[in-house]
């Protein structure tokens, strides 16, 4: 997609990295049902705790960032699946009962 | 994604290039789109969705890549530095749409009264000639100035513009077309004006008005219905 705002997140994430930041940056690449934001949308977190765009409506912000942390340590990329596959779901599933995949790579 | 790619795109958007990122799942192998050395079904994958402006995942043999699509901003083309453009065209600024005003009286077209975004101070319809409107550029007229609005009108239907308003009441409209019609639009052309130009919400405020224009330009582009333009009425 090519909203500003999607664009405006690498603007920022190469700052912060510029700036010394360990920086992931999350993008969904597949969605279903009535997930709120289109695949393009990107999300860029940093181990300092900044964040800057969106993947979600914010129901699974938490988690990806989570997940980011896994990949800046490793360096291996993540494919995550979200959606309401299971009872356990409501946790960390979306509340508006979409269904997306986030590709979670760090910023080398 | 490598610091060299990342370089290379933030090049391609500034230089506002359409480009893609193509991702192989779930390994992160990445390439940037256009390029010589893309696998013929990949770069043609590409090309599609610059085409449809819309990111997503494909399968390509056995292997699935996301194509995230950086298409450069859509344009605005606002005709007339008048109070209505002033709140319309920071609205504009922050959907991320490259604006342009267009005004040849300068005591209205200042960068005073439109900080940060490209003023053109020629003739309207030279303005937008020079401007070459394609299928990502609105055109809206503000000035409600015949002799400014009509050669600004004249032009952008002579383009590809996918969105094309103006601002007046029914009447005044009827007006503009039959003057257009003299220049020898077709109906079929004038159907494109968007006249009385923006949703209909009552609005009254330049702001509501601006707010209005843009809700339409949105529907237009994305095809929801209410983007969809009822046929003049003969009377019109």
């Amino acid at each position: 997609m090519s909203d500003a705002d999607a664009q405006d997140i690498l603007s920022v994430a190469t700052t912060w990295r510029a700036a010394g930041e360990q920086v992931a940056i999350a993008t969904v690449t597949e969605t279903w049902g009535s997930s709120p934001r289109p695949a393009g949308s990107q999300l860029a977190v940093t181990v300092s705790g900044k964040i800057a765009g969106s993947v979600s409506g914010g129901c699974i912000e938490g988690a990806v960032a989570e997940a980011a942390m896994k990949t800046i340590a490793s360096g291996v990329p993540q494919l995550l699946d979200f959606g309401i596959t299971n009872e356990r779901a409501w946790e960390v599933g979306l509340a508006c009962g979409g269904k997306l995949k986030v590709f979670v790579e760090k910023l080398a | 994604m490598t610091p060299e790619l990342l370089a290379a795109l933030n090049t391609a958007r500034a230089a506002k290039r359409p480009t893609v990122v193509a991702t192989r799942l779930p390994g992160g192998e990445q390439i940037l789109l256009p390029s010589p050395d893309a696998a013929p079904d990949l770069a043609a994958a590409a090309m599609r969705a610059l085409e449809r402006d819309e990111s997503g995942t494909v399968k390509l043999g056995e292997t699935d890549w996301f194509l995230n699509v950086y298409n450069p901003p859509m344009r605005l083309i606002v005709v007339g530095a008048v109070h209505i453009a002033q709140a319309l065209v920071p609205m504009a600024a922050m959907m991320g749409l490259n604006v342009v005003v267009v005004d040849p009286r300068r005591t209205f077209a200042t960068p005073e009264r439109f900080p940060n975004v490209t003023i053109i101070t020629e003739w309207t319809d030279e303005a937008v000639e020079a401007l070459a409107p394609d299928i990502r550029t609105g055109v809206v007229t503000l000035t409600h100035d015949p002799k400014l609005d009509d050669p600004a009108l004249d032009i952008a239907l002579k383009s590809d513009a996918f969105y094309i308003g103006a601002l007046g009441s029914r009447k005044t409209h009827a007006a503009r077309l039959k003057r257009l019609r003299e220049l020898g639009h077709t109906e079929a052309a004038l159907a494109r004006i968007r006249g009385p130009v923006g949703l209909n919400i009552g609005a009254i405020t330049a702001a509501e008005i601006g707010l209005s224009v843009l809700a339409e330009f949105v529907a237009v582009r994305r095809n929801a219905p209410l983007g969809i333009k009822a046929p003049q009425s003969a009377a019109a």
